[in-house]
């Protein structure tokens, strides 16, 4: 199989753009594809401070690295989750990658800043550790970076994320959460600017981009993420898209196209009746405590199991 | 040839010459869940395994709510 552009022996296949390519050109097919979803939407404006909240796996080293080779000077953000040795390792996942490109890593561990770990904190609120684990993500990543002076957090959500994420909202309508579901969230109040630079890219790109640039990343997946809900929607559309390539791009850019609009009141409305947390001062819908403090709070006073007692 | 696969990880040892796509379809992987790594590069579909390579088929779709 021969490369598209230039006809020298093809590394990878490109199924839903009906190409391959070589090392050098598929190189430049991804940076492309994260320039044009940057310009289209907007995503940086000249001198904004960049934090990439980082994983130590494929899609967030990726594209710390891509923004790196494209001009954007951004800084990394890990978050120690405090999911054993899994946790061990993509911490030095990350810091390898950081001391490689000679970019500023931050780091915040769950366990030693905030008590708790993410396996800790599913017991405790009887949530999937899914759960509690993105919400401690989406609030320590949004605090970190208002507090320390970044105008926006690059995350590094692909194309195959966000399809499978589209599909779960559809399939029970949460109009609230399609509203939402963009690749640039603008600041609000309490919220930092929020951007997704590789929804032009599917998962396993990422991964060919880090194989063809000697990234070391995570390939483990985590041993939390067993029987989870999202892997199915993904392994449902990449059914869909072996027997029509091109489904999931087609699903998701033509939702951003023509659907997303239709649901922006739905999220404009939720977003109005937001009060600032009594704990951390965060926005909530709650009126009292926000999900991330409320967390907090039922990890430390762990409710006793009742045990039934003999006969 | 050598086939070393990951979650979780083993290996396998499978009679060469095959194509990517031959052995893929032996494996009942779907090839846009994987990718087929021999040295430090990648291989397409189309590409002969010879009997004495390393082959390292790597899952690409991770779970977890992004
Ligand atoms: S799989 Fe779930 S628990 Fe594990 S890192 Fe991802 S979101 Fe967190
Ligand atoms: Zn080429
Ligand atoms: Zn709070």
């Amino acid at each position: 199989m021969k490369c598209r552009r230039c006809k020298a022996p093809a590394v990878i296949e490109i199924p839903r753009h009906n190409a391959a390519f070589c090392r050098e050109c598929f190189l430049r097919h991804c940076r492309e594809q994260v320039r044009r979803a940057i310009d289209e939407h907007r995503m940086f404006v000249p001198g904004d401070r960049v934090l990439v909240a980082v994983s130590g796996g494929k899609d967030s080293l990726a594209l710390w690295h891509l923004l790196t080779e494209l001009g954007i000077d951004a800084d990394g953000l890990y978050l120690g989750l405090g999911i054993g040795e899994y946790s061990d390792e993509s911490g030095r996942y990350a810091r390898d990658f950081a001391a490689r490109v000679g970019a500023g890593l931050h780091e915040v561990d769950l366990p030693t800043d905030y008590g708790y770990d993410v396996p800790g904190a599913a017991r405790a609120t009887r949530r999937s550790p899914c759960g509690a684990c993105g919400l401690s993500k989406r609030h320590l990543f949004n605090g970190f970076a208002l507090e320390h002076g970044y105008d926006v957090v690059a995350t590094g959500h692909n194309l195959d994320d966000e399809a499978a994420v589209l599909l779960g909202n559809v399939l029970r309508w949460e109009t609230g959460y399609l509203g939402r579901q963009h690749p640039v969230l603008p600041a609000t109040d309490g919220f930092v600017k929020k951007v997704k630079p590789l929804v032009r890219l599917g998962e396993r790109e990422m991964a060919a981009y880090c194989v063809l640039n000697g990234i070391d990343y995570q390939i483990e997946e985590c041993p939390m993420a067993d029987g989870n809900r999202h892997l199915g929607l993904k392994t449902t559309l990449n059914a869909l898209e072996e027997q029509s390539p091109g489904t999931k791009a087609a699903f998701l850019f033509g939702f951003l196209a023509r659907g997303h609009g239709r649901f922006a009141d739905a999220s404009d409305a939720e977003r109005e009746t937001l009060a600032p947390c009594s704990g951390c001062g965060g926005p909530t819908s709650t009126g009292g405590l926000c999900a991330f403090c409320s967390l907090r709070v039922r990890v430390s006073n762990p409710q006793p199991v009742a045990l039934r007692t003999g006969r | 040839m050598k086939v070393l696969l990951r979650n979780p990880r083993r290996e396998l040892e499978v009679p060469g010459p095959i194509t990517v796509a031959a052995l893929l379809a032996r494996l009942e992987l779907v090839p846009e869940s994987v990718l087929v790594i021999r040295g430090d590069t990648l291989v397409t579909s189309d590409a002969r395994l010879d009997a004495g390579d390393q082959i390292e088929i790597r899952p690409v779709i991770s779970g977890g709510a992004p």
